[in-house]
This record gives C-alpha cells, structure tokens and sequence, in this order.
C-alpha cells in the first residue's frame, strides 16, 4: 500500500477470554503499582513488557 | 471505530490510525490522516481545509486502500456483539494489607490523611494479618498465583509484623499448593541495609516512593517532624537499587500542578541510577492548591510528549529505562476478561485494615458504605463483591466510545466514586492523561521497532 503500511493487526485477540485470572492485579491508582491493563502481560504468553531487555542496536 | 493521532519526533511528524475494536495500529502519510478525520469522523475546520487541498486521485487511492483494510477487519471495525467477561465465581486473589495507619513523612498530598485513614495510628498484628492470609486462601478457589502488598502509612514501620506474616503466607500458601507473590511501598527513610536485604530477599516487587529532583520532592515531602526528606532518602534507595539487581523494583514519583514539568524529575531518577520509573498524577480535588486542574492539562499532555521523545533517545543507549505508563504489549496483552474489569477492586482484589477490616481497596478504606466485612469473623458482604465483580469498561457510557478502553479498562472506580459520587463515571482529567500515555505509547512502539 502506498498511503499505509499496518504496523500491528488485531492485537486484541476478542476470543481469548480465558480470564483464567492468575495474571497480575492491577490497580491503577497513583499512590499503587500503577499498573494499567496497557502495561500488563498474560502469564500463559511469552511476552513480558516489564522486564528489563535491553535492545541490542 | 477508529482514532487518528500524531507525534512529532526528530523534526519529523508520524501519523498513525489506531483501529479500536481489533486493536490494529497503521502509520499513515498525512494525506491518508486526513483522509481518515474526514471518513471517520472528527475532523477539524483546520484539517477540513488542508484535506479539500488533496489532488483527487490521491483520495480516491487512499480510500480503496481503506476499504481493503476494512474488509480485512482491520480497519473500522464494528464493535463485536456479546463480549462479555466471562462470570466471576467470586474468587480473591489479591490483598492490600494496611499494615499500619501511621507515617514518618507528612506529604502535603497524602491521600490517606498523614498515613492515618482518619483512624487512630492503628499498627496490624500478627493475628490480623495471618487472618487476612487465611481468608484469602480459603477465598482463591482454584486460583494458584496469589498476592499482597504491604502499604500504609508507611509499612516499615511495622517491618516486624510484615515479617511474621510474610513467613506465614509462604508456608501456608505452600501446603495448599499456591504461590504468593508480595509487593511493599515504602517511602525510604527507614529502608536501611538490613531492611534492604530482606525486602530484595522476600519480596516480588518493591516501590520506592522517590518524587524526583531534591527541590521537588522537598517542596511537597517533609518527614513527621517537619525536616526535609530528600537527603535521608535518596541514598537508601540507590542503595537498594544496588542490592536489588535484575529484581523487580520501581521508582515512582508523584507530579502535582507545581511541577508540571515532570520530565526533569524523570530524568532525574534516571541520572542517579533507576531504570525502572513511574511518575503518576496527583489526585486532589480541585480547590487543592496542589491538584491537576483541567486548566493544567494541555501543560501536561505536552509534557507526556516531551517525555516520550526522551524516553526514545535514552532507550538507545546507555540511560535505558522503562517508563511505567509508555510500556505497552501489542502481543502477549491480557485476555479479554483483563481488558473488560480492569483492577477488579472489591471483587478479587481487596484490602484489608489494621483492625481486620475489608473494603473494595485502600482507596475506600474507612467508608462505611463501603465496608465489606472483617478477616477475624470472616464475615463478608458478597453484595458488595457482586456490585464491583459487575464493573466493566462496556458498562459506562463515557468509556464506550473511547479509543483507550480495552487498555485502560474503565480507569479507578475510586477516583470515579470520589470525584463524580458514581462508580461507572470515570474521572475525565486523569482520562485525558491515560488517552495521551495510550497515544505515545503506540507511537513508541513504532518508532522503537523501526516500523
Ligand atoms: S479502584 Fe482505583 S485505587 Fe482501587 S484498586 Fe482499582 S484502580 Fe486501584
Ligand atoms: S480513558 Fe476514561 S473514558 Fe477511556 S476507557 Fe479509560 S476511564 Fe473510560
């Protein structure tokens, strides 16, 4: 495509809903973990995103 | 649904259309932006006038190529019908253990009145918290990863009784085949070497509470007896950050509306060593002199964006960090249930008083109305568990159009209880700033995999 290029496609897999609920609580509160679901990872996935990985450039 | 944001980084503005309901993210030439605001919806007179200025084949390209995009489900794509998170059985799995309602500092902006709730300078006993123990684990079901975290007032105060509870949870937790997990927030002053050594030992995550440059932090930060706290801190928790190495650690900062030019305090941190920082909104009402007002906002959605243009230039190199808020993950994310409930205050997560007392978290603790029954009698109010297990992001009418929704979950039902009298009204400042993050944050994510 000339105009756009699809950087991420459906990120949000709608039919996972496993909500096995043995992820991380998340309260998102100021004073708390600041912990949004933005910045949350599934423990049944690989990908972590708060895990300190440096990129090697 | 879609949202059409920008970002300017190294002179050069990035485009991007954010696909809503399949959680697509495409980077766009401005004439396809532009294209997009007028397509679907929102644009401005301004941007009316610059997208009237396109050659007309270059439209007609632009939209054959959106149509593709739609047809693959990528772009526009229609809310789906019946997603609903799956029915919570009622399960806990998190604690906030008040483990005493008392401090050594006096920051002008504690939510929890001086540490105190409003209640005498109660200290958690033994028998209070192996109670709370006890209950969460007759409450997980078959939840096997559990988890408190020690807050106040200042947790160090009562280190000893953290401590006996600690070695309680992890042998009971044990027998009955579960893992816990514990967090403690402390503000440092008390985070000497022998303190350091068992919370790196014992504990899944550690938050030193850290605002930022000395002048910042002092300014709104005084230890109980009137003295500023910067210099008693700042070395305990480099020193912890030492000790600490690959561990679970983070710095987080508060911001009020008398520095809003946060950056710096980011920078800060970063300077001396944190690589791990989080810098949050303050959350005070409006007639506090301290508080973020709407007036503040566009000082500081600019300030997000200064600081992302940062955050990329120092994660090349030596001074990488992670900013709590720009962390985003576009492939192993929560399930559906996650997006949906968000926190899950007083459904399956709650806190727990010095005294034994539940309420939906720390934020609602001391409310009467919110009261939800006490560890010790094991009394507890499913009503009220139901009426928060009910919350979700589709629930609130202000949140169903909104393109952060399945990242942000619906915001802080405290916050929405506190600032609007409705748990299903979020509060619209904070909401402004998380659509910011949410924005930099993907275009971050661009950037850094040179997409
Ligand atoms: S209601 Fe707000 S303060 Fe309470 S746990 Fe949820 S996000 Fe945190
Ligand atoms: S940012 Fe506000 S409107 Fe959007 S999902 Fe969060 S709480 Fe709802």
């Amino acid at each position: 495509m000339k105009h756009i290029n699809t950087l991420v496609k459906n990120c949000l897999n709608k039919s996972e809903n496993s909500g096995c609920g043995e992820c991380q609580s998340s309260c998102q509160s100021a004073c708390k973990t600041s912990c949004t679901v933005g910045n949350q990872s599934c423990v049944n996935k690989d990908e972590k995103v708060n895990i300190k990985v440096k990129k090697a450039d | 649904m879609v949202h059409c944001f920008k970002f300017s980084y190294e002179g050069n503005t990035r485009y991007f259309i954010w696909d809503i309901e399949s959680g697509s993210l495409h980077s766009v030439d401005c004439f396809a932006y532009l294209c997009a605001l007028n397509r679907y919806g929102n644009i401005s007179d301004k941007e009316k006038a610059e997208f009237d200025k396109i050659p007309v084949s270059e439209k007609k390209e632009i939209e054959e190529e959106f149509e593709i995009l739609e047809s693959q489900g990528v772009l526009n794509c229609p809310v789906s019908e019946n997603i609903l998170p799956t029915k919570s059985g009622g399960e806990i799995k998190a604690l906030c253990l008040h483990i005493c309602h008392d401090c050594n500092m006096r920051c002008a902006y504690c939510f929890a009145k001086d540490g105190t709730y409003n209640t005498p300078k109660d200290y958690m006993t033994f028998e209070v918290g192996k109670a709370a123990i006890d209950f969460l684990i007759e409450k997980s079901g078959k939840r096997k990863h559990l988890e408190a975290d020690y807050f106040g007032g200042e947790p160090l105060l009562n280190f000893d009784t953290v401590k006996k509870i600690t070695e309680y949870a992890k042998e009971k937790c044990k027998n009955a085949g579960k893992e816990i997990n514990f967090t403690l927030t402390t503000n440092c002053l008390n985070l000497n070497e022998e303190n350091a050594r068992y919370l790196n030992n014992e504990m899944e995550n550690v938050i030193l509470s850290i605002d930022g440059r000395k002048e910042v932090h002092n300014r709104v930060r005084k230890t109980a007896n009137g003295k500023d706290a910067f210099d008693l801190i700042l070395n305990n928790a480099i020193n912890f950050r030492k000790i600490r190495g690959n561990k679970k650690y983070y710095v987080r900062g508060t911001f009020t509306a008398l520095n809003t030019d946060f950056t710096e305090d980011v920078k800060f941190l970063s300077d001396v060593g944190f690589d791990q920082i989080s810098m949050e909104p303050v959350v005070l009402d409006e007639n506090n002199a301290l508080a973020i007002k709407k007036d503040d906002l566009p000082k500081i959605l600019k300030e997000y964006e200064k600081l992302a243009q940062e955050y990329i230039e120092r994660r090349k190199g030596e001074k990488w960090f992670n900013f709590f808020h720009f962390m985003i993950d576009l492939k192993g994310g929560p399930c559906l249930k996650k997006r949906l409930t968000g926190c899950g205050a007083g459904s399956e997560y709650i806190a727990v008083t010095p005294t034994g007392e539940i309420y939906p978290c720390h934020q609602f603790a001391g409310d009467k109305d919110f009261y939800m029954g006490n560890v010790l009698t094991k009394q507890f109010n499913t009503d009220i568990q139901k009426k928060f297990a009910n919350i979700t992001v589709l629930c609130k009418e202000t949140c169903k159009n909104c393109f952060a929704k399945y990242y942000c979950s619906g915001g802080c039902s405290a916050n929405a209880y506190h600032f609007n009298k409705d748990l299903y009204k979020p509060y619209e400042t904070a909401c402004e700033m998380m659509k910011k993050r949410l924005e930099l944050s993907l275009a971050i994510y661009a950037i850094e995999n040179n997409l």
